[in-house]
């Protein structure tokens, strides 16, 4: 019986740790993700993933450390967008000041293609 | 006739649009920490390897971090100006060793004198990241309760320091 409660208790103990402890993989495969979303401030137009500066490298290195200590990606990019702003993130944020980058688009797809029916219907009554 | 005025008035949209864009200097990122508490942070002194320098030393006074390093060849321009800034002690002169080795920093401080009166040696870009640096030089001046009030990127020269810098640390000194 007490060899039982003792195995069970040892296979709780082990299962706990390995849910407590991310692995390795794990937390670089999260940075490499949460890399590729923050530009390198130095270069650009390159993320911190694929720069070789060395401001983005020490940037990579926080970003693990943040992983390890606990923190989800969207609390990492948070972190950064509050130290250097919007400019950080690669895939800019729909909000007010960035309205027009995200739906001009549309808009000017939406009109060329009134556009082209319209045209379409007069020549085709022409015709 | 309007419709022959469409395409010139779009060029002319588009015109404007890039004239605006294109001349924005892509490198000038406003500082997310303007008034905001310069961050905590705990690293050595470049000098006194066993001194623990933390956000405390920019309380109490107004004062000047200057982001540098010995790699930094515009640092080289700025030197003379900060040279003069601490002779005339105008305000309390902090410097951010930034990725830097401790022999070459010490080295190019001591061939062209130390303005500063301490300095943070931040070699793994902790501080730097924190403050969001992007380059060097840098500088931030901060109030008397350690809030960060202006920052500058680039070379601070002669000029930008008495026409920008110093009439702002005058009026802190005078809060």
């Amino acid at each position: 019986m007490i060899r039982w409660l003792l195995s069970i208790a040892l296979l709780l103990a082990l299962s706990l740790s390995a849910f407590a402890q991310v692995s390795d993989a794990e937390i670089e495969a999260r940075a490499k993700e949460v890399g590729r979303s923050l530009r390198c401030v130095v270069c650009q137009n390159q993320s911190i993933d694929e720069s070789d500066a060395p401001l983005a490298a020490d940037m990579r290195k926080l970003v693990r450390t943040r992983l390890r200590e606990g923190d989800s990606n969207a609390e990492v990019i948070d972190y950064m967008q509050d130290r250097y702003g919007d400019y950080v993130l690669l895939k800019p944020p729909v909000q007010t000041n960035t309205y027009i980058l995200w739906f001009l688009p549309f808009l000017l797809l939406l009109g060329a293609l009134a556009w082209f029916f319209k045209a379409s219907g007069k020549a085709e009554a022409e015709s | 006739m309007m419709r022959a005025l469409l395409p010139l008035g779009l060029f002319l949209l588009i015109g404007i649009a890039f004239a605006i864009g294109l001349t924005k200097d892509p490198r000038r990122m406003s500082s997310e920490l303007i008034n905001r508490p310069f961050p905590e942070f705990s690293l050595p002194e470049l000098y006194d390897e066993d001194a623990i320098l933390t956000e405390d030393i920019v309380k109490g006074q107004v004062s000047l971090v200057n982001v540098f390093g010995s790699w930094c060849v515009a640092c080289n321009v700025e030197h003379p100006t900060l040279m003069d800034i601490a002779k005339r002690r105008e305000v309390t002169l902090i410097g951010m060793d930034w990725r830097d080795d401790r022999p070459k920093a010490k080295k190019w401080l001591a061939e062209r004198g130390n303005p500063y009166d301490k300095i943070i040696f931040d070699n793994e870009s902790t501080l730097a990241i924190t403050l969001g640096v992007t380059g060097a030089p840098e500088s931030f001046i901060t109030d008397r309760t350690g809030q960060i009030r202006y920052k500058h990127v680039g070379v601070i020269t002669p000029e930008i320091w008495r026409d920008t810098l110093k009439p702002i640390i005058q009026k802190l000194e005078a809060e």
